[in-house]
């Protein structure tokens, strides 16, 4: 028995010994991380913060001076910044509910078997793999009145009686909004496809049976979508709101591509003004750092209303 | 209220059957039970009454309404699922309302209809719960309390207790089983257990490789197999069956010499039954034999098994035959023992083994 023992352990050891221990392993794998994360992630954040109180600018080269909450109470009472935050409000709220819509509705489409299916599934998820500038740049060319085929595609086919949908026109009249509007649907023809995608695992994780059961039941297929569908479905659907609510509120690239915040300042969502801020022109650091964590702040607090909803509904099922 | 009839109905799979053409008529208020092995297209039949599944060839007929190609919403029955398919985001109460309110039923209705029903079950107290929280039997109990809400025309049952722990599966027979005499309501039961199936069932459908094999009452089906597959399949343990020769009235068993003397009234029968030939099986139930001294029939015992009421004796009577008889459960017998016993006259059966049909008597028994 020992003399068994001993002849399998003794090559063990030695080849343990010729390799690293299991916690230089784990060292090894985790410092590096650790050591980018608190460069890339962790410190800038602290120092934001830090420098949310200060006067700092980056190209001043000066140091930072404590103001204490001059820049907060600044921020919380300036006027434009509210009506940007308003703008940024209905964005989110278009674009979202748009988005969940279309994406259900996808979604509802794509579930049914059909011949092609699985090949239109992957082109609908397309928009979603392409830069946002990159699709912020093609639909600026498509959104234009006089060469685009967006206004012909909605049926105006002659240019000076169609929508300019970048500069908020319709027929040469302002039409308020209508840029706002263009976003939007370029942010759903990007993004529907995440809501489709969530949606769609959720739908396939519901079992047969229950339709069955539903049938037999003698419940109508709207009865069945409202009862057993949607509320089946919506822990995933809360999970694709939350995220794209919250990537509404941090929209930048997609506007900076398409309108730069314009006309005037319609599309001027609060994260582009916050871009405007804290480097085109002005470089106010030490405001720009302190608007970013009132953003912050906001989409935390949007953020704890959705979980709360989730963990709710997951409470239920 | 209600009737069903089946009229040559099939199931295939492109071209495997997994029902043969079939035709059953059930009868108003009657409690069939659908018993076979797994995979013999019992779950498949039923939900093809269901309309959850379609046909593949014949008709299917409701209360003299032909209902082959309905939806199952409008055939008026209800489904009670193996694994309950209660609705998991629900409460039982809204559960049990599901199919009232999803008919558009009136919230006092709906209130009177849940309340009764769960008082009948007796889960009143469950009413507020989800799914999840409850134990098998309740949540059976509460998938039978949404079938019966909506009082429809018939109840099929696919394996209800099939999910269940053994000692719940029983006084839930008893429940569904009352709960059918209260309604008086025709019901289609499925199960592979033949002790539920002799328990529950006014008439069992037993099938087999895609086909009906027998229908008849319980004791039908007990007592006079109609062949060697039934014979086996109902009775735990099953019946005996013992091949061997048959001639000049009397059956050569093979092993331990044992001859077996055919009773009065089945000697044409025998004649006309095996077509010429000579092989034979006899069967006869566990309870048929009585041990006797001087008993015709010899065997050896190999194992006795005590099962409280009785015991049951098992004995070789050649190499690789062994049979089962039921004893007292006082007298202990040592292993290999010869034993001499008899077979009551009355309940001794006779099968053709290459059509494997059981052999009637001449005249009935």
């Amino acid at each position: 028995m020992s003399a068994s023992e001993s002849q399998f352990s003794g090559p063990n050891l030695k080849v343990r010994q010729r390799h690293l221990s299991n916690r230089a392993i784990v060292n090894l794998f985790i410092w590096p991380t650790l050591i980018l994360l608190i460069a890339m992630n962790v410190f800038p954040l602290f120092y934001s913060l830090y420098l949310g109180f200060t006067n700092y600018s980056a190209i001043a080269g000066k140091a930072p001076v404590w103001v204490a909450f001059q820049n907060f109470s600044r921020i919380l009472n300036d006027k434009n910044l509210w009506t940007y935050f308003a703008t940024t409000g209905r964005y989110a709220l278009m674009s979202v509910s748009l988005q969940v819509l279309v994406g259900f509705g996808l979604a509802m489409l794509v579930r049914e078997k059909f011949k092609g299916g699985g090949i239109l599934t992957t082109l609908i998820l397309i928009p979603m793999m392409i830069s946002p500038v990159v699709v912020g740049l093609f639909w600026k060319l498509m959104y234009n009145p006089t060469f685009g085929f967006f206004d012909p595609l909605i049926g105006f086919a002659n240019p000076s009686k169609a929508p300019d949908w970048l500069a908020s026109r319709f027929a040469g009249q302002p039409v308020p909004g209508l840029a706002l509007l263009a976003v939007v649907i370029v942010d759903v023809w990007m993004w529907a496809p995440f809501v489709m995608l969530l949606v769609l695992s959720g739908l396939k994780a519901i079992p047969d049976y229950l339709y069955e059961a539903a049938a037999v039941d003698r419940a109508s297929s709207w009865f069945q979508f409202w009862r057993i569908t949607l509320p089946q479905v919506a822990p995933l659907l809360l999970i694709a709101v939350l995220f794209r609510t919250i990537e509404a509120f941090k929209s930048f690239d997609l506007v900076m591509g398409m309108t730069g915040g314009g006309p005037g300042v319609q599309t001027e969502l609060i994260s582009v003004d916050l871009y405007r801020i804290a480097f085109l022109g002005q470089f106010r650091t030490g405001y720009g750092s302190a608007l970013a964590y009132i953003i912050l702040i906001i989409i935390i607090a949007i953020s704890n209303l959705y979980i709360k909803y989730l963990n709710q509904s997951k409470g239920e099922g | 209220m209600s009737t069903i009839e089946l009229r040559q109905v099939e199931k295939k799979f492109g071209d495997l059957h997994a029902v043969k053409p079939l035709d059953l008529t059930i009868q108003d208020g009657e409690f069939i039970v659908l018993l076979g092995p797994s995979g013999c297209g019992k779950t498949t039949t039923l939900r093809m009454i269901s309309g959850l599944e379609t046909v593949s060839g014949g008709t299917i007929w409701l209360n003299g309404r032909n209902v082959t190609w309905l939806h199952p919403s409008a055939r008026d029955i209800a489904f009670v699922f193996q694994f309950y398919a209660l609705y998991p985001h629900l409460t039982v109460w809204r559960n049990i309302a599901f199919p009232l309110q999803a008919q558009g039923e009136s919230r006092e209705t709906v209130d009177k209809r849940v309340t009764e029903v769960a008082q009948l079950l007796r889960i009143e107290h469950l009413l507020g719960a989800h799914p999840g929280q409850l134990s098998g039997g309740d949540q059976q109990r509460v998938a039978l309390a949404r079938a019966l809400v909506r009082r429809p025309a018939a109840f099929l049952m696919d394996e209800p207790l099939g999910a269940l722990d053994a000692d719940f599966r029983e006084s839930m027979r008893s429940e569904i089983k009352r709960l059918h005499v209260l309604q008086h309501a025709t019901t289609v039961y499925v199960t592979h257990d033949q002790i539920e199936a002799m328990a529950m069932g006014d008439r069992i459908v037993v099938m087999s490789e895609a086909a009906i094999q027998q229908i008849g009452t319980p004791s039908d089906v007990y007592n006079d197999p109609s062949n060697l597959f039934v014979a086996r399949f109902i009775g735990s343990p099953g019946m005996n069956l013992v091949p061997g020769k048959y001639a000049d009235r009397v059956v050569q068993m093979a092993g331990l010499d044992n001859r077996y003397a055919v009773p009065q009234g089945w000697h044409t029968a025998l004649n006309k039954g095996l077509d010429g030939g000579s092989d034979i099986v006899v069967g006869f139930r566990p309870e048929a034999a009585q041990i006797n001294d001087r008993g015709s029939l010899v065997g050896k015992v190999y194992a006795s098994e005590m099962q409280g009421s009785s015991a049951v004796l098992h004995l070789t009577i050649n190499e690789n035959e062994i049979i089962h008889i039921r004893t007292d459960r006082l007298i202990p017998y040592p292993i290999d023992t010869l034993i001499h016993f008899d077979i009551n006259p009355q309940m001794v059966r006779f099968f053709n083994p290459k059509t494997e049909a059981a052999i009637k008597p001449e005249v009935a028994q």
